[in-house]
């Protein structure tokens, strides 16, 4: 303000701006990184306190971390001999040998050496397919589409079981683990329970009873029962009901046990998002002539599910670490091959175990982090648009 | 008051009015649970005709017109459409809501699209237009509301006027023979409420048959062939702008336009 126009507005009672007052910085201290700081880690005692608390917190963990992963570390040997402290006369960090010795085995389970390539363009195909419907700005995502929902599981269904027409020797399930393993029960599920919780959270707000009905005792059943059950269900009972030359397979009985497990909790999801449009978009629609299906899917689920992007992720993630669960059925996904790696004889020793963990705690980091980061990418897009 | 509207409706010209009636509601009766809204309502609007409704609020005008395209069920009475019957057949309905624009009070644009895909979106889907023919129709109709330039923006960065303008335009484009208005301008800043108005009185211009749920009688007088006044539920009186507003008939109209003509 102005110093005259300011002692005007005081001291007469009308008032007429003639100037007008042009916009100016912010005062120094605002910005910048001391601004920055102030502002976020030092803005009151309590914000102090935390701040020294993580930060002691850290200066603690971090050290301990890097000394055990890279600086006391084994990079090199052939047995345990290399990872023992009473041999090496030093202290002992991760043994990494063991787990470069043991990797393929991390990898592809018992999967036959000679097939593993199956297993290594299975890999590549999904990363192709991952990439081309994540890329925002990809070309022809309407082509990417296709490929991932059809090509991608009916080519790689062929590859990794085999089809012997073709000169493909059969692989029993029974010998895939590891990361394989890993990746196909988490892409099923993922792939999987997003459309199926749509239709569920769909029915459960439908105007149809039965429909209505269904959906709720689905999903409150599912949601009632630990996954655990669930796979015991499918591999144990299910048997004892269905002749055995119809049985499914036992990863598949997983696979579906999965797949409408992770639905039961996506619909939850999903309604939450559909609770949270205004009457007025479904009015709106249905005012221009549009009818149900085209409703939802061109004007509700976009933005219903937009607003449960987080949600989702978060069920994602879920979903992704509950896939060690089905050691339970005895199936050999990553972290089963890691607790069976880590007994073995030959590379016994104290850090060998923790090693093995350490293991499956980056592998499992990477992805679930992976899948937080972009989620908030993805959110920061689309929220760009209709800000207000 | 003015001459020319003591001789006929509105201060426009003259609609040329079809005979061919566009809306019939023949006894009209809805409940919400025991609560009786709307009382045996009729009501015949010809083509071209614009009628305006008022009312003081909960006096079932806004239920009344939601009615006309199935926003809400009207439990006993008859709804017909441009010869359409209004039941629960979804067919009918669809039909119905095609021939029908509707603007609401809150503007219900679709905040996920861009304006021009607002526009397009039921020429494309519901018309089965080709995309480039719906975005031409689109451009010409935001222009007409004074807007083109705005067709690649969210309908979050207009101002209400501006996404009421567009609201008009997105019905506009699915060429319907009759619009609704419901309450179009009671959400706007009093700056933005002229140039939606204005918009409306042009459209009247152009021979829309038009329901206006508004409480602008200014509007009203410009621009109606007949207002329609209803309290609880019932029409209590109907007429011709002039005489509405000069010689009200009913004790409640009488009140009404005292409260609100100062």
């Amino acid at each position: 303000m102005t110093m005259a126009e300011g002692d005007l507005a005081v001291t007469e009672l009308a008032f007429v701006r003639h100037t007008t007052i042009a916009p100016r910085p912010p005062p120094a201290m605002m910005t910048g990184a001391l601004g920055w700081l102030r502002a976020n880690l030092l803005s009151s005692p309590f914000n102090i306190a935390i701040t020294i608390l993580i930060g002691l917190l850290m200066a603690w963990a971090i050290p301990e971390i890097v000394k055990f992963l890279i600086i006391d570390a084994v990079w090199a040997g052939h047995d345990r001999e290399a990872c023992l402290e009473s041999v090496q006369h030093r202290a002992i960090g991760a043994c990494w040998p063991f787990v470069w010795e043991r990797l393929p085995y991390f990898i592809y389970g018992s999967y036959p050496i000679s097939e593993r390539w199956r297993v290594d363009i299975f890999f590549v195909m999904l990363a192709v397919g991952v990439v081309w419907l994540l890329w925002l700005n990809a070309p022809r995502r309407d082509l990417g589409a296709i490929y991932f929902f059809l090509i991608l599981p009916v080519t790689s269904f062929i590859l990794l079981t085999g089809w012997s027409a073709i000169g493909l020797r059969p692989v029993d399930t029974v010998l895939w683990g590891g990361v394989l393993v890993t990746i196909v029960v988490a892409a099923v599920g993922i792939v999987c329970s997003l459309p199926l919780g749509i239709l569920l959270a769909l029915g459960r707000r439908s105007r149809m009873p039965t429909v209505r009905l269904l959906s709720v005792i689905f999903i409150e059943f599912v949601r009632g029962v630990p996954l655990v059950t669930v796979l015991f269900m499918a591999s144990v009972m299910l048997p004892l009901f269905i002749p055995e030359q119809w049985s499914p397979d036992k990863l598949v009985r997983a696979l579906v046990g999965i797949a409408l497990f992770a639905s039961a909790y996506m619909a939850e999801v999903v309604r939450a998002g559909l609770q949270a449009i205004p009457k007025g978009q479904y009015e709106g629609a249905m005012a221009v002539g549009l009818r149900y299906a085209q409703m939802m899917r061109l004007v509700v689920l976009p933005q219903a599910l937009k607003v449960t992007i987080p949600n989702i992720v978060n069920t994602y993630i879920g979903l992704f670490k509950d896939t060690t669960l089905v050691f339970i059925v005895g199936i050999f996904d990553l972290l089963r091959t890691i607790e069976v790696a880590r007994i073995d004889p030959k590379w016994a020793t104290p850090v060998t175990s923790t090693t093995g963990y350490a293991v499956a705690a980056i592998f499992y980091l990477v992805f679930c982090y992976g899948m937080s980061r972009y989620a908030r990418a993805m959110e920061a897009r689309l929220t760009r648009g209709d800000r207000r | 008051m003015n001459d020319s509207s003591d001789s006929h409706g509105s201060l426009l010209k003259p609609a040329k009015l079809n005979t061919a009636v566009a809306v019939e509601l023949v006894d009209v009766n809805k409940w919400y649970g025991d609560f009786h809204v709307l009382r045996d309502i009729n009501l015949k609007v010809l083509g071209k005709e614009r009628i305006v409704i008022c009312g003081p609020s909960g006096s079932g005008k806004s239920t009344m017109i939601r009615c006309i395209n199935r926003l809400e069920e009207h439990q006993v009475g008859r709804i017909v459409i441009d010869g359409v019957e209004l039941t629960a057949d979804l067919k009918k309905i669809d039909e119905v809501r095609r021939e029908v624009g509707m603007v609401f009070q809150h503007f219900n644009l679709f905040p996920h699209l861009t304006v021009l895909e607002n526009c397009t979106l039921a020429p494309i889907w519901v018309r089965k237009m080709p995309k480039k023919e719906a975005e031409e129709v689109a451009l010409h109709y935001l222009s007409r509301v004074k807007i083109p330039e705005q067709a690649n923006k969210y309908s979050g960065q207009l101002s209400g006027g501006q996404q009421q303008r567009v609201a008009i335009a997105r019905a506009l484009c699915m060429n319907p023979k009759i619009m609704l208005f419901d309450e179009p301008t009671s959400a706007l800043d009093p700056e933005m409420v002229k140039e939606v108005l204005d918009t409306m009185v042009e459209l009247a211009q152009d021979g829309m048959t038009m329901l206006v749920v508004t409480h602008e009688m200014g509007f009203a007088r410009q621009v109606a062939d007949r207002i329609v006044f209803m309290d609880e539920g019932q029409i209590v009186e109907a007429n011709i702008p002039g005489e509405f507003f000069a010689h009200p008939q009913h004790e409640r109209t009488k009140l009404f336009l005292s409260q609100i003509l100062h």
